[in-house]
This record gives structure tokens, sequence and C-alpha cells, in this order.
């Protein structure tokens, strides 16, 4: 039984030029209360924090704690 | 990351507290004040930093008593009548004496409340009878005061860790089992006295808008804490009595009659009438809040257009920016402005939660559960309507007793067999090579909580609930699959989740009659003091299924009269004040 891969809008955008994730930063990902954002490597070997997982309570404290502004929360296009 | 990786670790500590999100916190923080020798870790399966249901902070204190204000007879009486008579005074009432000292420990901790213009705090009244509400101005900075509090007082701080059973032995609390969600990797807790603050189980039913964590409750309130309960043997009350809420539709969140209803907003149907008294929520308030939606007066608004620019001003203030600040991005996309168009409402989903309602793991008034050694606060334990100060109030005494507890005892043996065997159900969907994601194994739970156990409550529609929760579980426990520890994670929520609801339809099941409004209306079924004026206390029976009890409601310590006793009954407004 192979599993599907159905297309999903990620509420949580960061801005890459904005996101300091190359110099170590990981508070986006560390304050999610469900747990749903990591770190990814572009093809060019920089870092960028992502969302990985679409299970979002739209609470912002990954917006609120970004210590460049990077990251924006949007609601979930089912809700919005 | 994500990877799942073998691993087994041990850990031995005093004082285990799961959760740390408002009841942990503070549980952790009195018993290291009272015994600085204490070895005390407070867990979180997210991080302690922003968890829980006030993870961005919350607008202010529903339930204070303070005095000049309200008295703790007054309160008491006030929640009794609230709940509908079910309720053990003995906890509402301590928490009524001591919740002012807790206030003023907040605002020693930097959390400011509304005062006046001669520095008295500022009241506000919401409830039928009393006067309980105070504002928090800076609500949003909750988190980060009580994270200050936590690292001065050296408490051992675990984040990423998601407890997933207990354990017992010689008859009381030995510890916990708990499993990393980001790398699958265990760790056995063992601990002389355990405190849960798990919160809500607030991802029971579904949504109305299809979204799995579009939830009133924080989503990562997933009711481990009422699983894990009811796996170790204790027991939990009234869980019929289940948490339905007034929300803004779609988005979900608190419309904040609270917030709102001081400062001149209110409940209003189409027509912008007012149809309720009174805003607080109560089971008989939602009632008449559903009535209105089924009626011809639907939908239902929240009513803020009549007032002055600056209170609007202000009103927005406060509300965009604690306990859901996403709340103004949502009235911005739909085009609502509150100076022009009223706010459409709708009703939550159901959950357990003793925070608003009363449905939770079983405690008395020091918090202790019916395991020796094991303590339950906040939303999951059963003081009703206990709300944000109640966890904070509440866990401060299973902190305070628990730091007792551990003085005369030493660890309790434990059946290392129950370890094997977590981890052999805990790891069960890793070792598949397909199967059905833990996603549909949830969705489709709460799709079912939604057809069958939504009130008004149906006998026959239960029943088949139940049948359908078995075909689930046999799939869940034969079938699911996981490709990470992130999923392996959901896995174990949507277990719990599975349980909840068990508990759920078996417990509404039992108590033949209608109570709390809404909450527990089961239309065959009037209400009927002569045999149900009583807690239902359900445990894990022998065969492994809800098994249920009557409890007696304790003598009340605040006398109600006869005509005090329908205050929260009489909800509808009359016509005179309907047409004002």
């Amino acid at each position: 039984m192979p599993l599907a891969q159905t297309a999903t809008t990620v509420p949580v955008t960061v801005n890459a030029d904005l996101c300091i994730a190359d110099k170590g930063c990981t508070v986006c990902v560390d304050v999610c209360p469900l747990d749903v954002l990591r770190i990814a490597e572009t093809e060019d070997g920089s870092k960028t924090a992502y969302m990985k997982y679409d299970e979002c309570w739209y609470c912002m404290p990954c917006e609120a704690d970004c210590p460049t502004g990077a990251v924006t929360v949007n609601l979930p296009y089912l809700l919005k | 990351m994500d990877e799942i990786l073998d691993g087994l670790t041990q850990i031995d500590c005093d004082i285990l507290v799961i959760g740390g999100g408002t009841a942990g916190p503070m549980a952790a923080l009195k018993a290291k004040k009272k015994n600085p020798k204490a070895n005390v870790v407070l867990l979180d399966k997210a991080n302690v930093k922003r968890s829980g249901a006030i993870s961005m902070g919350m607008d202010g204190l529903n339930n204070s008593v303070i005095p000049g204000y309200a008295t703790p007879e007054q309160y008491t009486k006030e929640i009794t009548v609230a709940n509908d008579g079910i309720c053990d005074q003995a906890a509402v009432y301590r928490y009524a004496q001591e919740c002012y000292g807790i206030i003023q420990e907040l605002d020693d901790f930097g959390i400011r409340f509304q005062k006046d213009q001669n520095g008295e705090y500022d009241v506000k009244k919401v409830h039928h009878i009393g006067t309980y509400v105070l504002p928090m101005p800076n609500g949003d900075t909750v988190k980060k005061a009580l994270y200050r509090q936590l690292r001065k007082a050296r408490i051992n701080i675990v984040n990423r860790y998601m407890a997933t059973r207990l354990l017992t032995g010689e008859g009381r609390i030995a510890g916990a089992v708990c499993v990393n969600t980001r790398t699958a990797e265990f760790l056995v807790v063992r601990a002389k006295a355990v405190i849960m603050g798990l919160g809500a189980a607030g991802r029971l039913g579904l949504p109305t808008s299809g979204y799995l964590y579009g939830t009133y409750e924080n989503a990562s309130n997933s009711g481990e804490g009422y699983a894990m309960a009811y796996h170790a043997g204790a027991g939990l009350a009234n869980l019929e009595c289940y948490q339905i809420n007034p929300l803004i539709k779609d988005y979900n969140g608190p419309a904040c009659a609270y917030v709102a209803g001081p400062m001149g907003g209110y409940t209003a149907n189409a027509q912008g009438e007012r149809f309720i008294e009174c805003d607080y929520w109560s089971g008989q308030m939602m009632q008449e809040f559903y009535d209105e939606l089924q009626g011809g007066k639907g939908p239902v608004y929240l009513k803020l257009n009549h007032l002055a620019e600056e209170t609007i001003s202000e009103i927005e203030r406060v509300l965009h920016i604690v306990e859901r600040p996403t709340r103004g991005h949502f009235h911005k996309g739909r085009g609502t402005d509150y100076r022009k168009q009223m706010i459409e409402m709708h009703i939550s989903e159901i959950g357990f939660c003793s925070g608003h309602s009363a449905s939770g793991v079983f405690v008395d008034e020091h918090a202790r559960t019916t395991i020796p050694g094991l303590y339950a606060a906040g939303d999951m334990a059963n003081v009703p309507h206990n709300y944000m100060l109640g966890a904070f109030t509440n866990g401060a005494f299973a902190g305070l007793d628990a730091a007792d507890f551990i003085a005369d005892v030493d660890f309790a043996a434990f059946d290392e067999a129950e370890v094997e065997a977590e981890r052999t159900r805990v790891l069960a969907p890793t070792k598949r090579d397909d199967g059905i994601p833990p996603n549909q194994i949830e969705y489709k739970t709460r799709r079912l909580v939604n057809d069958y156990l939504q009130p008004p409550k149906v006998t026959a529609k239960m029943e088949l609930a139940q049948e359908r929760f078995e075909e689930v579980r046999e799939d869940m426990e034969q079938g699911m699959y996981v490709r990470d520890s992130h999923e392996l994670m959901r896995a174990l929520e949507a277990s719990s989740i599975l349980d909840c609801a068990d508990m759920a339809a078996s417990a509404s099941l039992y108590r033949t009659e209608s109570r709390w409004g809404l909450y527990h209306n089961r239309v065959e079924y009037d209400r009927d003091d002569e045999n149900w004026f009583c807690h239902t206390i359900l445990t894990k029976g022998d065969d492994g299924k809800p098994a249920h009890r009557k409890q007696e409601v304790k003598p009340y310590i605040v006398e109600i009269a006869e005509d005090e006793k329908d205050a929260y009954n009489n909800q509808r407004v009359g016509a005179s004040v309907a047409a004002e």
C-alpha cells in the first residue's frame, strides 16, 4: 500500500534573505509547540528554516521570536 | 533530525513534572522552593519556553478572587451553580482562598495586571453573579516570565521528550516511560512523585474547517494526560461533561467576550439582538447558543460595531497581541473591521477540559489523584472552570504536597517487563514497511467523534461510535505506519486521541440523564437529581475497557439557597431586555 504525495500549501513562510540559520540560529525550530519547522540546506550550501510538516496551530512564537523578522505565519488555507 | 534511533536511558529524580505549560512550571517551582534539595525534572514534548495553552500569552485572569471584589464563599457558590451542582467544593474553595497569593507572586515575576488610578486591581464583571475577571495588559510575557523563574530555581528542564505511559508499583507511582520526539530514543524516568500538567484533550473533535490542527486548544494538547492516567489505573471524573466553546467561526479561537464584554461588547444573533444574559461559558449558555444557531435567528455574532473608536482600538490592541495574535491576520484576510461588521461565531468541536468545564482526572484539594504519589493540575484535572489561574494555583498545591510526599518514600519498584512492553507498543508503527499513516487514523477518529458524539447525544449514535472506534483501533494496532520520529509522535497522539474518544462515548452512555446544558444533553433523558446527583468515575476495567461507578458529591462547604440554584439555568433574555 504505497503512500500518495498530495501537495499542500503551508502556512508558515520564511524569507531566506533574512533567515540566519547559516549562523547557527534555530530559534523558530526550537519554540514551535507542534515541532513542524526544520532547517534545510539549499543547493548553494546555505541554510534556511522551512515548514516541513503542515501541522500548524497558527500560534506565532516562530514569528514573534525570530531575531530577524524572517518568519511569517499565515493562516492555513482551509480556515482562512 | 527525525531519523529513528535505537536507545534507552534511565534517570532518577525525586519529582517528575510532565508538561511545561502553566500548571507544570508552577508545580516545579513550588516543590523546589519547599525542598531545595529535591531533584525536580520538568519534561515537555515541546519546548517549555513556548509550550502549552498559554504559548503566546493570556489576556486576563478569568477567575480571580480578589479581596474587596469577591469572597471565596461567593466564588465557590458561583462555580458550583455554573457547574450544575456536581462539584466537590473543597478544591474550589481552597483555590478561591489561595489564588490571590498566586496573583501576587505572578506580579512579582513581572506579569502585570490591570490596575485602576488608585493602584487597585481593576476587576471586571463577566460571570452571572460575581466579579472575577482581571485583565493582563502585558499578558504576552507570561511564558517568558515563568521561564526566567525556572532557570533561577535550577529546575532541570527536559524538552522534546513525550511521556507515553506512567509506571506504577507497590500501589503507588514509580515513574514514566518517555520517548524523544526527534530520535525515538527512550528515556525511563524513575520518580518518587509524578505531577501531570498535560493540558486538555483538545484534538478530540474535528474542527468544522477540517484542518486537524485548527483546534481551540493548543493542538499539542492531544489528551496524553487523560490516556496515561487511564492506563495507569487512575479515576477520571465526569468526562461526559465535554468542553464546547463559543468561538470565532473557522478561526476557531476565542471571540473573547471576557475582554470585550466589560467594554460593552456582547454576543448577538443575526438581528444584532442579545439573546443570553451572561457571556460566561457554561453548559447552559452553550445550549442557548446552540439553539440560536439552529433556530431561524442565527448565525451568532460578537457585536462590537456600536462601540466608540477608542474602545474598539483598545479591544484590538489586547486581542491582537496576546493569546491568539493571528486573530488580527484572520480578520484582515476576510476584511472584517470591528467598527463595521459583527464577528461571526460558531460552536467548537468537543474536547475534555476542566479549565472551562469539568471533565478531568479526579483530584482532591491537594491535587492528588487516586494513585498515591501521582498528581494532576490544570486543564486535565477535574477542578471545574479553573482556567489559567486555576492551573497555576492547583499546580502550586501539587508541588507543595509532592514535596512532602517524597520525604517519606523511596522509589517504588516496578515491573521491568512493563518498559519492554511499552517499547514494543510505541515502536510497532516503525517496524512495518507500509500501512496507514497516523494523520489518517487521527482524521477518521475525530470525524467519527463529530458524527456520533457531538451533542445533542443520542444513545444509538454513541453505540455506533463505539463500533467504529473498535475498527479504527484494530487498524491502528495492526496497520499504522510511520517513516520518522516526528510521525511517531503523531502516531502516539493518535493513540491518545482514540483512547479519549472511547472514554467520551462510554462516559456519556453511563450517565442516563441530561446535565450541564449542551455539554451532556442526552435527548432521550431529562435531568434526574434523584439518581444522578453524583460524580461519575471512569477507570480502566479488567477487560481493558472503560468501567464506571458513581461517587457521591461531598457535602457542600458553602450552602446554596434553592432560589440560587437556577441562576445559570435561566440564561435567555426576556423580551423587554432583548428590545433594548
